[in-house]
């Protein structure tokens, strides 16, 4: 369970330091009622912090799959499967989509929309790839008799891959509307940059997650443990 | 929605963050239904899960006359015993408290307590009700699946819970129940992230984080605390669904059932457990911080005295959501672990209760020398203080390897949960439905009603739970349907189990006036008027009673002061209501 208690100290972590900053060692109990303070209610868009929150949750979640990886990676009779090269053509094709969507975000905010519809564009399609991508990294596997009921690391690769996927396509909504919404306006609004902005971290966000659990796949985190430990040692 | 901006004249800063643009329903429907106002959702969370949390109450009926009168009862089979205690836990611990305290507190309280208009995303606080409904109804639809809900134990435990000797092993019951545990948490995150984005964006001005009243503290970390922890459960049913389904081998080992091998192979139950506790311990005080929390504004309100050691409250309440993290494992002493993590375990379980401790100390110091005025929710609030303390007494036992070892899965371990996190926070449930009902519907509880339910549920608790440490010392295990004619149980444990059970029955009766009340005096509850108990924190002071749709009119409140001004010395009432300009030591000199 070292992954997400690595995890959670960080999600704490920030909590507290964001804390610290509320004025907790404050006296409600003498303040006369006189001097109103300021509420220091953080002045981001509240959607901004939500999804802020939500992707922590999503962290959690996936640090918790790459706990249980790790924890049953231990056992003796481990075997995972070989990777399928098409990951590192789908690797590539997602930081794609991310840079577009950086692209996207600053063309929103210099306000030329034509650029921005291309980021918006450009972003969805290469999602688009890397989901078909992984799909043809399933077939790969199932072709050569790497089936999901075969071993435990075969479970945890569909398992993960999967569950990447689903948080793919459920940003895919979210893009085809804001982009909506970009064809619509004629300039770039505030609800549009928000959006926008808001696409961007998911995907960036959903990068950093793919790039640990290729790590993770590609049996490179099992090696980095080890080295860490002798080191320790 | 108009700003108050001829405050700006009187030293007042502006809103630091633009108005909520409040959607407004056009029909019957939208505004009663598929409404998007807090308020209305919290009613239907509440009202969804009082109606499961009354399945449960009646299943705990039927285990309880099983195990009093043994035999006596035909359909209660063993395969029925073990369906009906699995569902009562599941229902209990998740549907009911958990929805009940943040979908149905959170709702209602956190919107008004900070002085919002409405939650940030009341779209999505919507769909989080109706995928709630949607769990619930999937749990139910199992009770009617072939071979019934699944019997596995409400911890679910691979590898029995799939199998066939399990009830609804191998039918559809254990699949509905991951669906449905799936489908509640997709719907808890999302209105989780509202209850916590509205206590971070929503406040009105003045409403700083160390002048919110402890309800919302504890709903808030609570809240924060689900999201993190849910995930496990989520991870745990997914992975359990695809063994069931796709026949992988997460949890499954290779194992012969009925003399044939298994397709599955190379599994860890144990790495279940972990996920599983992961998840219920955080679960504990998930349950646990609300009540801590709107209990101290009970006994604040109803002592007429401030929040002892307010700063130290809210800390308590930070420092135990953070410490519960780490000590999931004290559910597993018996897993064959190493010593040295049942060693961590047991020491962190043991700090947890320094805070915990603090809390209990300020409880009972807010109580000293207050002007004690023995209402219902104080009543409860007072029997919650009590009850807690002894779940926690308990727990000191449970925590030591040593002790836990010999104790596990006896009835002991029953009763502590049961003090703990079943009887603790229901009180506080109906302490606080006493104290808000009026200000949800207009109208107070019927009192004699209410007094007898209080005494009965009380003094009934106890006689249910207080025995039953007795019957787990003497070594009954828990989770069997029948004791049979066994050496180590003497007459007075076979007595004392029949005598539970006459306990229960009659407070389950109780609950029905309870649920009684709550109808009977919606039209012939005496008439409340807008702060009944002379509370001084925000929800209190709405112009109109019950709260209107936006709830506060033209212009928002401001804050003032903190949420406990009451008795200040001077003060031509004995509170100061936190929306109240005037100084602090009006008429003082």
């Amino acid at each position: 369970m070292s992954v997400i208690l690595v995890f959670l100290v960080v999600v704490i972590g920030f909590s507290f330091w964001w804390l610290s900053h509320q004025r907790l060692m404050s006296k409600p109990w003498l303040e006369t009622g006189a001097a109103l303070p300021a509420t220091d209610v953080p002045e981001m868009p509240a959607a901004k912090v939500a999804l802020g929150i939500f992707l922590a949750v999503v962290g959690s979640l996936f640090a918790l799959f790459a706990s249980a990886y790790f924890m049953r990676m231990e056992y003796a009779d481990w075997q995972a499967p070989p990777l399928p090269p098409v990951l590192w053509f789908n690797t590539v094709v997602l930081v794609l989509a991310s840079i577009a969507l950086s692209c996207a975000v600053r063309a929103a905010r210099e306000d030329r929309m034509d650029l921005t519809r291309l980021g918006l564009a450009a972003a969805g399609l290469s999602s688009v790839v890397f989901l078909i991508g992984q799909l043809a990294a399933w077939r790969a596997l199932s072709a050569a008799g790497h089936f999901i009921d075969v071993n435990a690391a075969n479970g945890f690769f569909y398992l993960i891959t999967g569950m990447h996927g689903l948080h793919i396509l459920g940003g895919l909504i979210a893009l085809a509307r804001v982009s909506a919404l970009a064809w619509r306006e004629t300039y770039s609004s505030a609800r549009v940059r928000l959006g926008i902005d808001l696409c961007a971290m998911y995907w960036h966000f959903l990068l950093f997650v793919w790039l640990c659990l290729f790590i993770l796949l590609a049996g490179w985190a099992g090696d980095l443990v080890a080295i860490c430990r002798q080191f320790l040692a | 929605m108009v700003d108050a901006t001829p405050h700006a004249e009187q030293g007042i800063p502006p809103a630091e963050t633009p108005e909520l643009e409040l959607y407004h329903p056009r029909g019957w429907w939208t505004t009663y239904v598929f409404s998007q106002d807090a308020k209305v959702i919290a009613i239907q969370y509440s009202g969804t899960a009082l109606a499961i949390g009354l399945v449960a109450l009646v299943l705990s009926w039927l285990m309880r006359l099983q195990l009093g009168f043994p035999g006596t009862f035909d359909f209660i089979t063993p395969e029925a015993y073990y369906q009906f205690m699995t569902m009562h836990g599941m229902i209990m611990v998740i549907y009911l408290l958990t929805a009940l305290f943040l979908g149905g507190f959170g709702n209602y309280l956190i919107p008004l307590m900070v002085g919002a208009r409405d939650m940030v995303f009341p779209y999505v606080n919507m769909l989080s009700y109706w995928i709630y409904l949607l769990a619930v109804l999937v749990l139910v639809a199992s009770f009617f699946a072939p071979g019934g809900p699944t019997g596995a134990g409400w911890t679910l435990y691979p590898p029995q819970v799939i199998l066939s000797g399990t009830p609804g092993g191998q039918g559809a019951g254990i699949v509905l129940m991951l669906v449905s545990l799936i489908l509640f948490i997709i719907g808890f995150t999302m209105g989780g992230l509202n209850y916590v984005v509205t206590v971070i964006q929503g406040r009105t001005r003045g409403m700083t984080l160390m002048r919110m009243p402890l309800t919302v503290w504890g709903i808030f970390t609570a809240t924060v605390m689900a999201l993190l922890a849910f995930p496990a459960l989520f991870v745990a049913c997914v992975m359990m669904l695809f063994d069931r389904l796709l026949g992988t081998s997460f949890f499954m080992p290779a194992l012969v059932e009925m003399g044939e091998l298994m397709s599955y192979g190379g599994g860890s139950p144990i790495l279940f457990q972990h996920l599983f506790w992961f998840f219920g311990h955080p679960e504990v005080y998930i349950v646990a911080l609300p009540a801590f929390g709107i209990v101290s504004d009970l006994i604040s309100t109803h002592a007429r005295k401030n929040i002892f050691g307010y700063r130290m409250m809210v800390w308590a309440i930070v420092i135990i959501g953070a410490l519960s993290f780490v000590v999931w494992a004290h559910h597993m002493y018996v897993s064959g672990m190493h010593p040295w993590f049942g060693f961590f375990f047991a020491t962190t379980t043991l700090i947890i209760a320094i805070p915990t401790a603090i809390k209990v100390y300020n409880w009972v110091l807010t109580l000293w020398r207050g002007d004690i005025h023995l209402t219902l929710p104080m009543l409860f609030a007072l029997a919650f203080i009590v009850t807690f303390v002894n779940g926690g007494l308990t727990g000191l036992f449970l925590g030591n390897v040593v002790v836990d070892v010999p104790l596990s899965d006896t009835m002991f371990v029953v009763a502590h949960f049961h003090m703990v996190m079943g009887v603790a926070p229901v009180l506080v449930v109906f302490g606080a439905i006493y104290h808000w009902y009026p200000k949800i519907t207009g109208r107070m509880l019927n009192e004699a009603m209410g007094q007898f339910h209080f005494w009965v549920t009380f003094v009934g608790a106890y006689a249910i739970f207080f025995p039953m440490h007795y019957v787990g010392l003497v070594g009954v295990p828990r989770r069997y349907p029948e004791l049979g004619d066994v050496a180590f149980a003497t007459d007075s444990v076979h007595s004392l189990n029949a005598f539970i059970t006459i306990a229960a029955l009659t407070v389950g009766f109780a609950q029905m006036v309870f649920l009684f009340n709550l109808v009977w005096s919606l039209r012939n509850g005496r008439e409340a008027g807008g702060n009944p108990w002379r509370a001084t924190s925000l929800e209190w002071q709405t112009p109109t009673t019950p709260p209107p749709h936006g709830n506060w009119g033209a212009e928002r409140p401001v804050v003032y002061r903190w949420a406990y001004d009451y008795s200040v010395p001077g003060a031509p009432e004995d509170f100061i209501a936190q929306n109240d300009p005037g100084s602090r030591h009006r008429g003082a000199v």
